[in-house]
């Protein structure tokens, strides 16, 4: 198990660094750079703006450049922002929790949607229960997530005026008030964003669970005389998770970019919004450093995904 | 196998033994099976009608996109507006009818980059072993692996004017964005080739076509390729609403098309600010997205049952 981790640690290397390339490639041909300003800028003599291109190695060639950025990444020096005038490192720090925060939940929620029903149905199919799901599910999968975001926000806060709709990381309030509020504005987001991914992972469950459910194994099992939830839960649903594994962890960049749009329509104060508003601003230290991060974050879940993948298939740790 | 429940109630499973002498076509034999799947049959009238209307509804409906009338602000549907105004007075039906174009147009468009990448990349990797296909492979999962929607709006955010300067601002928008949607959305259809690739190639009828003496691009453009078309044509279904959405996704964050080309997407960032004054103008474009995307998902269901009846994901 142990040299199957540290396989997998090896491979994410190479990722990152392509990844990285990937990222610094676009930025380096892309026209026009974060000087342009300044040399329009009438009020600023020439000598000036050559002295501070020079000064930040504007005019090196790429690769040299490349090597600069990502030595500087590695020592945990990521910038200034041009915008608020942070170092990136605090400015993202700040808010890579909250969209941690957002994405855990509603994936929680997904699981706990995709999960039995994706099962229940499976177990009995073509059932009133499995047609209704199904269609749920695909209807679901189909929303976009700003399209339900908005949904919610004029059932919920307009027409109902329940639940606020602008997510506020500064709560004036303390002890359960304080949770109780969090709770309540993260209702909305959360379930934007947890139902579009359980719809499709019920179908991913389903699918799966069709495909070991009638198998010579799970035969054997019920005629051992084992009860019916214990062959689902121990048989069935442990085989059936292996595939479903796979397909979410190639889902985790769709998951993320659901987590940019949720943000920006609740207002959530997280790396995607603060992506979004430093991409308008023409913000790039911002720009690269959030990028990068969602590219980590991404891998990261990939990796939690192969560990879980050998825990789920040891045939696969020992090969 | 033995045993499996297929996925789906309208997958045939395979037959045991042809029953039959008569000959039916692959085409007929697709389109009986396609039949029998009833929401995909539903869904090709829903989106013909919709195509219909994108098309012919700017002649049917002629009122201008951009006529600002300011006495019609923010009205619900009537008779004069079907689907309302927005904050300037503009028929959303006319700018919807408009940038329905566009946003349909942007979907199939970012599918045929996706496919024809995606089949190139899979079908040389499938078709050389080794070292190419073990490099091209890694490119895919790299790609895979990459965050997408934060490339797509950096890219798009990065590179936007330069080609509005060099094609003009539709021209250029739209080429800029089926590139790098399509772009984004190739890998699935390379793995399928490749795999495809990968069975195909040892098959008796290519081993024939190579012992006569066929050359490797007639292999794979005579034999191999048109028989690993079944799937792929399902994928490329599916990226067409996949497409739809990556470019309202765009449109929504404001890094799409430009206001004065009013996609769905975009009309729906315009319209997010005013829900509580006028919700119908977020309801038409918002649901005019999803019944899209939904019927397409529908028709790729459809043609997975009628193309690709081994086994439905």
């Amino acid at each position: 198990m142990s040299q199957y981790l540290l396989r997998r640690l090896l491979i994410v290397v190479p990722s990152l660094l392509g990844i990285s390339v990937v990222l610094f490639t676009v930025l380096a041909l892309a026209p026009g750079d974060p000087f342009e300003e300044l040399a329009a800028n009438p009020s600023v003599p020439p000598e000036v703006a050559a002295a501070l291109r020079a000064k930040f190695g504007l005019d090196d060639p790429i690769p040299v450049r490349y090597a600069r950025w990502l030595l500087a990444m590695l020592q945990g020096n990521w910038g200034f922002s041009f915008v608020s005038r942070v170092d990136v490192d605090v400015l993202v720090l700040q808010r890579v929790w909250t969209t941690l925060f957002v994405i855990g939940s509603s994936q929680i929620l997904a699981l706990m949607i995709a999960l039995p029903v994706g099962v229940y149905a499976a177990t009995r199919p073509y059932s009133i229960f499995d047609q209704i799901s199904s269609t749920l599910a695909f209807i679901g999968f189909s929303l976009p997530t700003f399209f339900t975001g908005l949904l919610l926000i004029l059932l919920f806060s307009i027409t109902l005026d329940w639940l606020p709709f602008v997510y506020r990381a500064d709560i004036a309030a303390t002890g359960w008030r304080w949770y109780w509020e969090h709770v309540r504005q993260s209702l909305m987001p959360v379930a934007v964003l947890g139902l579009a991914q359980g719809a499709s992972w019920t179908r991913y469950v389903r699918s799966a669970v069709l495909d070991v459910i009638r198998l010579d194994y799970v035969t054997t099992a019920r005629s051992k005389g084992l009860a019916e939830r214990v062959v689902v839960v121990k048989h069935v649903v442990r085989n059936a998770l292996i595939p479903v594994v796979t397909l979410v962890a190639l889902q985790m960049p769709a998951i993320f970019g659901g987590a940019i749009v949720t943000e920006q329509i609740f207002r959530i104060p997280g790396i995607g919004s603060l992506l979004i508003s430093s991409i308008l601003a023409n913000d790039t230290p911002v720009i690269m450093a959030v990028t990068f991060v969602f590219a980590c974050l991404v891998i990261t879940f990939n990796l939690i995904a192969d560990i879980l993948y050998g825990w789920l298939d040891p045939r696969i740790a020992y090969r | 196998m033995a045993g499996s429940t297929l996925a789906s109630p309208t997958a045939s499973a395979p037959r045991a033994a042809p029953d039959r002498a008569r000959h039916v076509s692959p085409g007929l034999e697709a389109w009986r099976r396609f039949r029998r799947h009833r929401l995909a049959v539903a869904s090709v009238v829903v989106i013909g009608l919709m195509i219909f209307a994108v098309l012919f509804g700017p002649i049917l409906w002629p009122v201008a996109i951009n006529e600002i009338d300011f006495t019609a602000r923010l009205q619900g549907p009537s008779w004069s507006h079907p689907l309302g105004t927005d904050d300037l007075g503009q028929d959303i039906l006319a700018r919807m009818l408009y940038g329905g174009r566009i946003s349909l147009a942007v979907g199939l468009a970012a599918m045929v980059v996706a496919v024809v990448v995606g089949t190139i990349i899979g079908a040389i990797a499938g078709i050389s072993r080794g070292s190419v296909d073990a490099a091209l492979m890694w490119l895919t999962d790299l790609f895979l692996a990459l965050p997408q929607l934060p490339l797509l709006l950096v890219i798009i955010y990065l590179f936007r004017d330069a080609l509005k300067e060099l094609a003009g601002p539709e021209v250029g928008v739209f080429v800029l964005i089926v590139a790098v949607i399509g772009g984004f959305r190739w890998m699935p259809v390379a793995r399928l080739v490749r795999a495809q690739f990968f069975s195909l190639r040892e098959k008796e009828f290519v081993e024939a076509a190579r012992a006569l003496g066929a050359s490797t691009s007639r292999q794979v453009v005579r034999h191999i390729l048109p028989n690993s078309l079944g799937p792929v044509i399902v994928a490329g279904t599916i990226d067409v609403a996949a497409a739809i959405i990556a470019e309202s996704t765009l449109s929504f964050l404001g890094l799409g098309f430009p206001p004065d080309i009013p996609t769905w997407g975009r009309v729906l960032y315009d319209a997010k600010d005013y829900l509580d004054f006028a919700p119908h103008w977020a309801l038409f474009p918002g649901g005019a997205i999803f019944l899209a995307v939904l019927t397409i998902n529908f028709i790729g269901d459809g043609l997975r049952d009628a193309l690709d009846p081994r086994k439905v994901m």
